[in-house]
Parts: C-alpha cells; structure tokens; sequence
C-alpha cells in the first residue's frame, strides 16, 4: 500500500480512515502551529533580553488582562473544535450500521478466534468483502484484550463478562495487520494476525471453499443445537407452554423486568440473562433458572445468541406488541 | 570543613544516627533525594532493557515474560518511587518551609515519617521484583493481575499500598504548612508559585491516594481469596477497576507535573529577574489543573466498553484541562518579555521543559477528542506523549529545580558548561528517543509489544538511539554534581541575584532556616530596578 520510502500514515483502507487522518492532521497542524509559536517566543526572548549587566532586573510588569483572556478564549475554542469533531466520529464509529454484516470474535490468551455466520472459521485472520460494513461482535475467554486493525483505524476491548462491538467499511482489498493492543500476558505481541479485505465476490468465493475450512453449519444452526444440548428448550418453548419466557421475537424488543425496569433485550442482555439470570428477571417469571456463568464457554454462547436473534415472534405474539 | 557548612543543617550533628532520626525537613529532602536517586537509576536500568529488545523486530534478547517484567517494573518504579516524590519531596520538603518563612515543615516527626513509609513501600516493592517479578504493566489491569498473572502481584500491590501513605502525610504536611505557618506578612498571594502548585498537588495527594490504596487492596484481596470485584467469573466487573485506578492514576499525573509547573514559575521569574507574568492566573490555573484533573479519568476508557455518554463528558473536560495548561505556557513566555535573561544551565532546562512540556500537552489533545483517540489508545502515541509530559515536563523541570537550587542545598556551585552539556545532551537524546514514537503510535504500533511487524524498525532504532543520548545526558550530572560536593566553589546566600526568602538565608541554610523571624513586606518575584534598566 505505502510505497513511500519512510511511510508516516498506516494504509488507508477504511471508509473512516480518511477523515481519521484529517482530524489527526488537524489537531496536528494547530499544535505545531503553537509550539512554534511558543519556542520562538522564549528563544527570541531570551537572546533578544539577554542579561547585559550583572545589576540589571526586568521591566516592572505584572500583567494583561487582555491578553490572559486571549490565551484562555482561543485555546479554548479550538478544543472545543476538536471535541466536537472527535465526538461526532466516534458517535459514528460507536454505531454500526443496520445493514451490516455480522462477525463473531473471541479473545483468549493468546488467539482471536472467528465465526462467520454461514458457520466458517478462522484463527487469528479475518476475512472481509470489501465495500460493505462488517460489524464484529467481541467477546473474551479470559482477560482483557483488545481488537485492533489499523489499517481500518478501529479498535475495541474484548471484556470478560460481556460482548461489545465495532465496525468498519473496507474499501481497499488488502492484506492488513491485526493486533492486540490490550496487554493481556506473556504472547501478547503475539496476538496478531491479518484482515484480509477482499473483492465481494472473492469472498464467496472463499466462504463457499470447503478447502478452507467451509461446510460447516451456521453459527445460528450449531447455537440451536446447543439450545438443545443445554436443555434452554425444555423451559423456553416456543408456545408458551414452558416455565421461562418465549424467545420468539426477544431479541431488539423491549422487555419489562419483575422490578418495574424495561430494557432492550440486545446481545448483552441475553448474554447476562444466561450466564447470571437472576440480574434482571422478566416480569411474570420466577428466577428458577440455573446461572451458566463457568458452564458456558463465550464462543457457544455466541452462537446461542446467534440463534436467539433468527426465532422471529409468531404472529399472535407481534400482534401483541403493537 | 569550611566555616560555612559547619554553620549549616550539614554542619549539624553528624553520622549516621543523626540523619536517619533528623527532624530537619532540610535533612529529610536529602533522604529522599539520595533514595529517589537510586530508584531513577534501576528505572532507567529497566528502560535500557525496553530499548535494547526493541532494537530488533524479533523478540530475541529476552524472553517475552522477562520483557513484561522489564516494561511493568520501568513504570512501577519511575511513577511510584521517582516520579510522585521527586520535585514534592525533595525541592518541596526542602523549600516549602523555608519559602514560606517557616522554621520547619509544621510535622516534622510525621515528614520524617514519610520517608520511612516510602522505604517501606520500595522494599517490599523491591522485593516482589526479585521474587519473580511483576508483569502487569504498572497499570495492573484486571481481571488479569487478579487471576491470570502468575507473578508476585500481591507483594508489589502492598508495596504501592505502603508508598500512599508517605504520599497522603507529605501532602497533609504542606498543606497544614501553608496554611498555619506563614511569616508575618506572608499572605496568600505573596506566596512563591511553587508554594501555590505544591498546596494544589497536595490537594490532589491527600484526595486521591486513599483511592489507588483502596484499588490495590482490592486486587490483592481478589487473588489471595478470590473475593469477586474485577472477575466476571466471579461477579465482578473488570471495568470497575479501570475507573477505580484511574481516578487516581490520572490525578496522579497532575501530581507529577504540577510541581513541575510550580518550579517552572520560579526559575522563569529568576532567569529573567521578572514578576511572574499574571500571577493570579497562574495560581488558580494550579487549582483548575487540581480539580479538573479529579474529572477526566474516564478518557483511558473511550474503547473499554465505557458508555459513550459517559466518554463525551470525559472527552470535553479534557479538553478543558488545555486551557489553565496554555495560560500557565503563555505566562511564562510572557515573564520572559522585556525581561533581563540569565543565561547559565538553569535556563537550558527552562527552555528544554518548554519545548517538550508544550509539545506534551499539545498532543494530550489528540487522544482527548474521542474518534481519534479510537486509532491512537494503546499504542506508541500514548507512551510518547506520556513521556512528553512525564519526563520532558516533569523531570526537566526537577532537573532544572535541582541546578538551581544546588547551591542552596549543598552550598556549592557546579560545573556551569558540564551542567548546559547535560540539558542540551537529554533534550536532543529525548526528542530522538520519543518523537519517532509519535509516528509508529500513528501507524498502529501497540504498546507493551517485544517483537514487531520488520517495516517499524528504522523508527525503533532512532528511538533506541536516543535512549542512549539521553542516557548520557542523565549519568553527567552524577559527576559534575558529585564533584561539586568535594572540590565545588563555595556558593554565596544568593548566587543568581533571586528573589525569595531562600535567598536571604546563607547556603547551606542553618538547621531552623532564620537566624531571625523573617517579616515580609513586599510581593513575591519583587524585582526593583536597581540602576537603568537595560531592554535593548
């Protein structure tokens, strides 16, 4: 990507990146602007008022208001500037966009694992089509560790004990370094790996290639199977009939809890409500349900919520809400 | 010994027995310097074993654990037991009491106090590093020290604990200090600036430590009996840690330069024998830093998961902090106007804390506006701008304090050309060392990593190269200051023509400071032209 000789600035891959580099040039260009400003004062200063008698003391001055208040008014201003700006992108940056496409992610010491929703897998690399919004829902194993690519100029903690997201447009194929920048232990620098942006339809081209790991069931399917597994079905039936609440339908909607909260029923909801339920327990229901906190790995878990987010609320049930 | 000296705090009982039961805030700040000394030295031993890894990409002298000690034990040690007493005390402990007109600091036993704390703390600290170390980072993040790291986190968490306390009683000191035990006639605006930084810094010691002591405890409580505060497997929150350490962590960082900036008022006025420029402003400009500085902790948090309601109103008071930050830089440019500028070693360092403190607080800017800080937390950017205000501010200004006090303190004069080789060799070797970290910051390279993608190496080696011009710039004065010891001309009561009541005392001054009750009866930095004055 750089073919400069003595690169200043990662490649530019991201549909973020640039305006990134505006900003940082901004920020940059003002504050080279003062410390000139301010070097070149103290040097002029003291060459041009140099001691010349040993008896000598300054001139008696002892201040201006006017000029406290134009060094209190205009830094002032241009860090408001910069506030503004920086909260703006990161508003956006803090948003993923609804038509994109979803990437589970779990740290541990020390590997990224990846599950694309169709079911592939990957180590410590993660492949993207380019020219669309890929949203990477992030969870941990372990400690904390932190996703990061800067070519895509993003990057996100993955926290123990819950799932937090980031998301960024490719817009240049390429093959870009992925780190971990959260120190997390002994192979930290050794939790890296590559985003590998690719033409759309190289990627299905990839996601559909057996040889590359392909043909595995979807995130969704395998979470449905664990549902099973872990015996959720027998208390959360799809008709009601069961001793906890229907999840058809749950996910985005707006739960009311037994003590009198309504929350958004998003990732983290669910994830808590498996691993510690007796958190926010909805309202009508006893808390019969067992804690799967230590039973649970994150990677199955995301993949139960993978499937929680496909039960779609019957009919009776979205008639209800509206 | 000449007549001087055995007239002074030195001359006063001697051997071993006397100096480590002195009562003396004078003696006491010798304590101190000769044990902070040491502590900058085996910090800087650590550092050297960063640079010399990351000469190469390849993790290839020393093993990654030993490489997350080496970087953990760097920052434990320069920020716990350098950098957090080094100007407070050393040049506060010794000047404080004497700049307010005081006899001594008002608990002389608890100062005393203070330092054996302070050697408590580093022993036990010392002794977690030699039995098997620490690798947390000095940050100590949870979950993993609590329940990953398999190193003696415990031990050095009780260490930290210790060191507060020595912390939070100096604090009290000064603070009960400047309020009780001025000279006639010493009211609060006729106060030295640094008297002013010292009481803000020791607002934010006495506030903020009883917080750090808490989270440390904490920590260690979670791995010797897995009570659950930080592990989620355990109920707990890991985030919860990072808001707990840097509420005082980033008060913290105003602890070290807020002296700084006090020392800086000082020799600003003297190197140009000038009223400080807006005295007021410069006063409260302390205060607002000490303040503001108790609300921002939560911009180490923009990508921890932290609400981003939470992450707006961090980002906006951090960016207020730039404002008493730009009119304390202004005032000190301004005193120097129509000034009559000295120029010896002390104003080499003046100039050098100028340069990089302003760089330093200029690119704290750039990690305070929320989106960028996105791309730039975490990595090299973080550490070279740390480093900007940590040692280009905070040490340059201990440094220039301690050339232009010297005299003071040990009634001798130094080598003038050793001491500007000294201040020009770290601001070269400085920049070199930590400007290029701007720039790999930017291209994305993490902190905390041994080994390295190949095409950030050329950066890494001019870093690395100036490590050890800076190296040098730092071993000169253990000589040229050594030296002045035993063969140094004597100093005169006022060797810079200074205003301020240590001046009006012989060098080294005598242990209860006046031979009479000094009255004051004119502002501070009260600098009357004598003859004509000459501003060409």
């Amino acid at each position: 990507m750089s073919s400069s000789p003595f690169p200043l600035f990662p490649p530019n891959a991201s549909s973020v990146a640039t305006e990134m580099d505006l900003l940082y040039l901004f920020i940059a260009a003002v504050s080279a602007f003062f410390v000139v400003l301010v070097a070149a004062l103290v040097f002029v200063f003291a060459v041009k008022y140099r001691r010349r008698h040993p008896d000598e003391v300054g001139a008696d001055i002892h201040g201006s208001l006017a000029l406290e208040l134009t060094w209190t008014v205009i830094p002032f201003i241009l860090a408001m500037v910069m506030f503004v700006w920086g909260a703006d992108l990161f508003f956006r940056l803090s948003r993923p966009p609804a038509d994109a496409m979803e990437v589970f992610v779990v740290g541990k010491q020390w590997m990224w694992k990846v599950q694309h929703p169709e079911g592939k897998r990957e180590i410590n690399e993660l492949h993207v089509p380019v020219g669309r919004p890929v949203r990477i829902t992030l969870g941990s194993e372990d400690v904390i560790h932190d996703y990061s690519i800067p070519a895509m100029r993003v990057k996100m903690d993955a926290v123990p004990g819950k799932l937090t997201t980031l998301w960024f447009e490719p817009t240049v194929a390429g093959t870009y370094h992925l780190f971990c920048a959260e120190y997390c232990g002994t192979k930290h620098s050794g939790m890296i790996g590559q985003v590998i942006a690719m033409a759309p339809q190289e990627y299905e081209a990839w996601l559909s290639d057996a040889g590359t790991g392909a043909g595995g069931v979807s995130a969704a399917a395998n979470g449905e199977k664990l549902f099973s597994e872990y015996a959720c079905v027998t208390c959360h039936k799809g008709d009601g009939s069961g001793r906890g609440p229907i999840l058809n339908g749950v996910f985005g909607s707006q739960v009311k809890l037994a003590d009198g909260r309504t929350v958004t029923a998003d990732e983290n909801y669910i994830r808590e409500s498996v691993m510690t339920p007796t958190a926010k327990v909805v309202a009508g229901f006893q808390p019969i349900m067992p804690p799967f906190q230590g039973t649970i790995s994150e990677e199955n878990l995301i993949q139960i919520i993978a499937y929680i987010k496909t039960l779609k609320a019957s009919a009776p049930a979205a008639a209800e809400k509206k | 010994m000449t007549d001087n000296i055995s007239r002074s705090y030195l001359g006063a009982p001697h051997g071993v027995a006397a100096w480590l039961l002195t009562k003396d805030h004078k003696r006491i700040a010798m304590l101190y310097l000769i044990s902070i000394t040491i502590f900058f030295a085996l910090g800087g031993i650590f550092a050297a074993g960063i640079r010399l890894e990351l000469l190469t990409p390849k993790g290839d002298l020393w093993t990654p654990d030993m490489y997350n000690k080496l970087f953990t034990l760097h920052g434990v040690i320069m920020i716990f037991f350098f950098l957090i007493p080094s100007i407070p005390a050393t040049l506060g402990n010794f000047l404080l009491p004497i700049m307010v007109g005081a006899k001594d600091l008002a608990f002389p036993r608890i100062n005393l106090l203070s330092w054996y704390i302070y050697v408590a703390g580093a022993l036990t600290t010392l002794a977690a590093v030699f039995n098997g170390g620490l690798d947390t980072g000095w940050t100590f993040y949870t979950p993993y020290s609590s329940i990953a790291s398999e190193t003696a986190v415990t031990t050095a968490a009780i260490g930290v604990f210790i060191t507060g306390f020595s912390s939070i009683l100096t604090g009290l000191n000064f603070i009960v200090t400047v309020h009780r035990m001025r000279a006639p006639g010493m009211t609060w605006f006729r106060l030295p600036l640094f008297v002013w930084a010292q009481y803000a810094t020791s607002l934010v010691m006495i506030l903020g430590t009883p917080v750090i002591a808490i989270t440390v405890l904490l920590v260690g409580a979670e791995r010797a009996f897995h009570f659950g505060f930080f592990d989620p497997r355990l109920g707990g929150d890991p985030v919860l840690f990072q808001h707990l350490f840097w509420f005082y962590s980033h008060p913290a960082v105003y602890i070290m330069i807020l002296p700084g900036m006090g020392v800086m008022s000082e020799l600003v006025a003297a190197v140009s024998r000038k009223q400080v420029f807006g005295y007021g402003f410069v006063a409260f400009s302390s205060l607002a830093i000490a303040i503001l500085g108790f609300l921002v902790w939560g911009h180490h948090l923009f990508v921890s998961s932290q609400s981003i309601y939470a992450g707006l109103v961090f980002s906006i008071i951090t960016m207020l902090v730039a404002v008493p930050s730009a009119v304390k830089t202004f005032n000190w440019a301004a005193t120097m106007y129509k000034g009559s500028i000295m120029w010896t070693a002390t104003t080499f360092w003046v100039l050098g804390f100028m340069g990089l403190f302003t760089i330093g607080g200029l690119t704290g800017l750039f990690l305070a506006s929320m989106g960028l800080d996105i791309h730039l937390t975490d990595t090299y950017f973080v550490v070279a701008h740390f480093h900007y205000i940590m040692v280009g501010g905070a040490i340059m200004a201990y440094m220039g304090g301690l050339h232009f006090w010297w005299p003071k303190m040990t009634g001798k004069m130094y080598n003038e050309p050793g001491a500007i080789a000294s201040a020009i060799l770290v601001f070269v070797g400085f920049n070199l060392t930590f400007f290029p970290q701007f720039i790999l910051g930017y291209m994305g390279m993490p902190r905390r990593y041994h080994a390295y993608p190949e095409e950030w190496q050329v950066l890494n080696v001019a870093s690395t190269l100036g490590a050890s011009v800076l190296f040098l710039g730092y071993l000169l004065p253990a000589f040229y200051l050594t030296w002045s010891l035993v063969k140094g001309k004597e100093a005169p009561a006022n060797p810079w023509g200074a205003k301020g009541l240590e001046w009006t005392v012989p060098s080294p001054p005598p242990t209860f400071n006046f031979d009479e009750d000094p009255v004051v009866d004119e502002p501070a930095y009260n600098y009357k032209p004598t003859r004509e004055v000459h501003v060409g």
